[in-house]
């Protein structure tokens, strides 16, 4: 454990990970979701659920956006602070051109920068939050990241009323949003954020688009491996391992893969948030969740909810991103996928 | 741009997700289409009597009011949402029907809505659509020249 109060100077570990000297702290978080993810094991849990897919607004976009803000504005009432009391925004969602995000910090008056990792964003927004504010160059950031089961679909997929038979291996874009205000330890108190681990694209030729869990498996097992080889640590040093959105065929493969190469055994400490969200066998969800919002709000509405009453101490949160466009897809391009991996302790 | 070759861990991979890969249930999804898609096909024929009785209409004309009516069908249950849920039971039984055809197009108008008439119903309501009339007037035609060479 001694990395953690490593010298400045020494904060890179190995190749892929780091080390906060200070360990920045997460002061608030805000998780809100649509109707369906309310109805699965995790009901409750969140911040607020709306009713329905349109939360009142006058189209899909619009009802991501407004999902976003609610999850921005609770995070910052919790940590008891005003949009002018944060340096930065960083956020991402898997709208073109990152719409959602962008007109959410124009309504929030906060400095602003996109980010793009498709579902790993939530990972992505918290390790440059965390090295922002241990680097000294922001006291409070900001990080969300959304998305929405009818942009998405329409975007990546086919209407929302299309009649088609979906594979059993398919995920469902999780609705809903989450947003964290990641601070300074002088500022206040709240689960830490120690290291970070970012993800190297990979890319084992998956061209299917409905198996996104297949085609991050990979990286998911290529980030865990790596990031216990620069920390020095094993799966025991973790309560939890929670990936982002493998969900059930993806989990399998990750399992296998980390077996297969290394005989890394998790066993039940890992867990996945798209296997958490909703309820598999009732819910017609196939494979599980998916989407930015899926590992962000089981991670703010769920797993730090469950640190907080003391059942788990120490975190590791992968988030994985599958980076296909549609393009790429049509053109019959692989899948280029990446995970990302924060530990955050009590 | 040259083909990417494919590399020992990608294969190896790629065959372990293809060993492991859930199998959609096919039995069931067959009996379900072959089901779904012979209601479909005798509620047309139901359609094709009654008009063929009531309008008068020879056997070959009285077709034509019969399918307006299972597009109208297929494109009043999508508007109220019940189509994409009984296409997930039925499958090809209500997809492959001129029903399907019904839904592909008003699903998408439905979706497009928000983005205006001219760029968005207008222009998006053939998006799933617009291959099959594409394909089917190169069928029809090729069909068509087939037709003619052989009956000349």
């Amino acid at each position: 454990m001694s990395q953690e109060v490593a010298a400045p100077g020494t904060r890179r570990l190995g190749r892929q990970s780091v080390a906060f000297s200070r360990p920045p702290v997460i002061l608030g978080t805000g998780a809100v979701v649509g109707p369906m993810e309310n109805q699965g094991p995790l009901a409750g849990s969140f911040d607020h659920a709306y009713p329905d897919l349109l939360a009142g607004q006058e189209s899909f976009e619009q009802a991501e956006r407004e999902m976003m803000l609610n999850a921005c504005r609770t995070a910052l009432q919790k940590a008891g602070v005003t949009p002018d009391q944060v340096d930065f925004f960083l956020s991402g969602d898997l709208l073109n051109q990152l719409i959602t995000s962008s007109f959410a910090a124009a309504e929030l008056g906060i400095p602003y920068l996109g980010i793009y990792g498709a579902c790993a964003t939530s990972a992505q927004g918290l390790a440059l939050a965390a090295m922002l504010v241990d680097g000294g160059y922001a006291r409070r950031v900001l990080v969300a990241c959304s998305s929405h089961n009818g942009t998405a679909e329409r975007q990546y997929r086919y209407p929302v009323e299309y009649g088609s038979q979906r594979k059993p291996y398919a995920q469902w874009t999780v609705t809903g949003a989450g947003a964290a205000v990641v601070a300074s330890p002088d500022l206040g108190d709240g689960p830490r954020i120690t290291h970070a681990t970012l993800g190297k694209v990979m890319d084992l030729g998956i061209k299917d688009p409905y198996n996104q869990g297949a085609a991050m498996a990979p990286a998911a097992v290529d980030t865990i491996r790596q990031h216990l080889l620069d920390l020095g640590r094993r799966p025991e040093d973790y309560d939890l391992i929670a990936t982002g959105d493998l969900a059930r065929f993806g989990k399998e493969m990750a399992t296998e893969l980390l077996a297969r190469d290394g005989g890394l055994d998790l066993g039940d400490r890992h867990v996945d948030c798209g296997m958490l969200i909703y309820d598999l066998d009732r819910q017609k969800v196939h494979a599980g969740g998916s989407g930015c919002a899926c590992s962000a709000v089981v991670t703010y509405g769920h797993l730090l909810r469950r640190m907080a009453a003391g059942e788990l101490r120490r975190l590791l949160l992968v988030a994985t991103g599958a980076l296909l466009s549609p393009t790429s897809c049509q053109q019959g391009e692989s899948i280029p996928a990446v995970a990302h991996g924060v530990v955050i302790e009590r | 741009m040259a083909k990417k070759p494919v590399k020992a861990d990608q294969r190896r991979y790629q065959q372990l997700v293809q060993e492991r890969e859930p199998r959609p249930p096919r039995l069931r999804n067959a009996c379900a289409a072959f089901l779904s898609g012979g209601a479909v096909c005798t509620l047309g024929q139901a359609l094709t009597d009654f008009y063929q009785a009531v309008l008068g209409l020879d056997r070959q004309a009285a077709g034509n009011p019969a399918i307006a009516t299972l597009i109208f069908l297929g494109t009043l249950l999508t508007g109220l949402g019940y189509f994409d849920k009984l296409a997930r039971l039925a499958g090809a039984g209500l997809t492959v029907p001129v029903t399907g055809f019904a839904n592909a197009v008003t699903s998408s108008a439905l979706e497009f809505k928000r983005e205006g008439l001219v760029f968005g119903i207008g222009s998006k309501m053939f998006m799933l659509a617009g291959s099959v009339i594409t394909f089917g007037v190169v069928t029809a035609f090729v069909v068509g020249l087939v037709a003619a060479v052989i009956h000349r």
